[in-house]
């Protein structure tokens, strides 16, 4: 009786998550009458707006990481080898992104860096852009820091850090050759989860008025019948490409670590 | 001029003083245990040597420099944990190269360096392996190269060998030891097991709650331990009271026989009692020509150990342990029977306090 129930919420489940994702599919190929076709498809490629959008995207979600790895490596490791009696207090700093929408925070970043500031950030486009990926690194910071700090649970941060310097070797070192080796499965996995959150975020990028693909998304949606279906087809099955490669990487390094 | 010297270090953590006035000053090429229980704080001044503890008074010199105020990375110092703690995403060879590259030797010098180190600690064709796929044994040999490959001037080892199992551990602190002497580099080895430290040290540092209770060779801590607490922590002691008959000879009194103690005079007065204690060895069975006291003992119990045989007895009113080596032609007494014993007033340790 209980797995007859269990199996009929399960059931439940499937259907509730992938009846609309069947259904936007199953628009999306209707663009042609009568027909199934890839015509929405067709028209979303051709579009330039649909590339232009997506690399500016795909750049700023490739800087994001770096600074991301740059910010929360050093920090993660520092405070489990120094400060481990603040990690509660970091952990809710990392978290502080997920209860404060992103608008708060784009907002406050206009009033601290508009062109009358003492940093004027919005005046120039680099200027904007690099507002946007310290906007981004704030958002993937709960995943990042996350991914990182269960990665570094997995060595001896101490004794390795010991073991090191007894050899010679500086911080920069350390850090470079032992500590990001050791957690870059971790680091990988926090890449992906930015990467796709920085391919549709809105928000900040509207409101910064940065030509990124979230506003693309939002544009095409408000003033097309059949191409926003596709569009958000496409970006599923980003998202889940990037989910596949992440667990990809897991396996491939266990794979790795068991055969070498 | 000592080759390192630690001159009335301290440390302090919050309230708690961990190390008290703690010198030493050891040797080139010499082998240094710190032996004591657990948290008298050994592996803190290990850590002080290191540079990964600083201490909160006193100075260290290596080599007539001072470093107590040099970090760890500049140190020059080799480190053997007690924790496996190899690079794990390296291989063998890239661990025991690493202590060169970040001194950024060439490639040419690592490697012939690293074959040198692999073959010292026999393990030549394991270089590209990683660490997970070494035994525990393998792994602490692999830390022992690691730290020797950059040519150290100290060398510093915290318990390298207390997660391995019984027959590894001895192999192994014999490699160590012969290693050590094969490149003559100045050693200190913390341990708390007493056998580890007396067959590998040329001298012991017994340590108590933060001090230096008594520095001296495995011979000397063993036979003439200078406090109470030295005799037992090193080895088994049995402890008798006696009665001093004359204090200027050292003539004492234990169940009637006449013994002469060796540290004559005696600081006590004729009449008192005195503490003394007897190694198990020096407790011999049967009738010997050149003891100077005979006793009967009542066996309790009897440990064959193979080629020691460990027996309890009762001895003038205090349980003992004796030692007798097995022999062949000879069965070991049994439980409840009567032995003869001899003594000699010189093996007595006078205790103090
Ligand atoms: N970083 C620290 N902060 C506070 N107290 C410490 C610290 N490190 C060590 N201690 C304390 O100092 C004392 C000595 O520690 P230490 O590690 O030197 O002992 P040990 O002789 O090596 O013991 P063991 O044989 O158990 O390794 C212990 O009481 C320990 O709790
Ligand atoms: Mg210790």
């Amino acid at each position: 009786m209980t797995r007859f129930f269990a199996w009929g919420a399960f059931l439940f489940g499937c259907l509730y998550f992938l009846l609309p994702l069947v259904g936007m599919t199953e628009f999306s190929l209707k663009m042609r009458r009568g027909e199934y076709s890839f015509d929405a498809y067709r028209r979303v490629f051709e579009d330039q707006r649909f590339w232009d959008t997506f690399s500016y995207s795909l750049i700023l979600s490739a800087a994001t990481i770096v600074v991301g790895v740059l910010l929360v490596v050093p920090t993660a490791y520092w405070v489990r080898l120094k400060l481990p009696q603040a990690r509660p207090v970091i952990e809710f700093i990392t978290l502080l992104p997920l209860v404060i929408p992103a608008i708060v925070i784009v907002f406050g970043y206009i009033r601290l860096y508009n062109t009358s500031s003492f940093l004027p950030l919005t005046g120039s486009a680099l200027g904007t852009d690099i507002l946007l990926t310290m906007g981004y690194t704030t958002l993937a910071l709960p995943y990042m820091y996350r991914s990182v700090d269960t990665g570094l649970r997995t060595i001896d941060v101490t004794t390795l850090t010991e073991a090191a310097q007894s050899l010679g070797a500086g911080w920069i070192t350390i850090l470079a050759r032992i500590i990001l080796p050791n957690v870059m499965v971790a680091v990988l996995s926090g890449a992906f989860l930015t990467l796709a959150i920085v391919l549709g975020e809105f928000t900040m990028a509207a409101l910064l008025n940065r030509p990124a693909f979230g506003p693309f998304m939002q544009l095409l949606g408000a003033n097309r019948a059949y191409e926003p279906p596709a569009l958000a087809v496409i970006a599923f099955a980003i998202t889940w490409g990037c989910m596949g490669l992440m667990q990809l990487v897991t396996r491939f390094s266990k794979h790795e670590r068991a055969k070498a | 001029m000592s080759f390192l010297t630690m001159t009335h270090l301290e440390k302090i953590f919050g309230q708690n003083r961990v190390v008290k006035d703690f010198s030493l000053s050891v040797e080139k090429g010499e082998f240094i245990s710190l032996l004591g229980p657990s948290g008298c704080g050994k592996t803190t001044v290990l850590r002080m040597v290191a540079g990964f503890e600083s201490p909160s008074a006193g100075g260290i010199t290596i080599d007539g420099k001072d470093v107590t105020g040099l970090k760890a990375n500049s140190r020059n110092i080799g480190m053997m944990f007690q924790a496996y703690a190899l690079f794990p995403n390296m291989t063998v060879a890239d661990n025991v190269a690493f202590g060169l590259k970040v001194k950024g030797a060439p490639k040419a010098e690592r490697d012939a360096r690293v074959a040198e180190m692999l073959a010292l600690i026999g393990l030549a064709d394991l270089g590209g392996r990683f660490p997970f796929q070494l035994s525990g044994g393998q792994q602490q040999r692999v830390a022992l190269a690691r730290a020797l490959a950059p040519r150290p001037s100290v060398l510093l080892l915290d318990e390298p060998l207390s997660a391995l199992d019984a027959k590894v551990r001895v192999s192994l602190r014999n490699q160590i030891r012969q290693i050590q002497q094969e490149l003559g580099i100045t050693t200190i080895f913390v341990t708390h097991d007493q056998e580890e430290a007396m067959s590998i040290s040329d001298r012991i540092v017994v340590m108590n709650g933060g001090v230096a209770d008594q520095v001296g060779a495995p011979f000397e801590i063993y036979n003439r331990p200078r406090t109470r607490f030295v005799a037992n922590f090193v080895g088994t002691l049995n402890t008798f009271e006696v009665e001093v008959a004359d204090p200027a000879s050292g003539r004492v009194m234990l169940a009637g026989q006449g013994l002469t103690l060796p540290d004559a005079p005696l600081a006590a007065r004729a009449g008192e009692t005195l503490s003394v204690a007897l190694r198990p060895e020096a407790l011999r069975l049967g009738r010997l020509p050149d003891a100077e006291a005979l006793l009967t003992a009542k066996v309790t119990d009897v440990h064959f150990m193979g080629s020691v045989i460990r027996l309890k007895a009762d001895l003038a009113g205090a349980a003992v342990s004796l030692d007798t080596f097995n022999r062949p032609d000879t069965p070991p007494p049994v439980v409840g029977s009567e032995v003869e014993v001899s003594l000699s007033g010189r093996d007595f340790i006078l205790l103090q306090a």
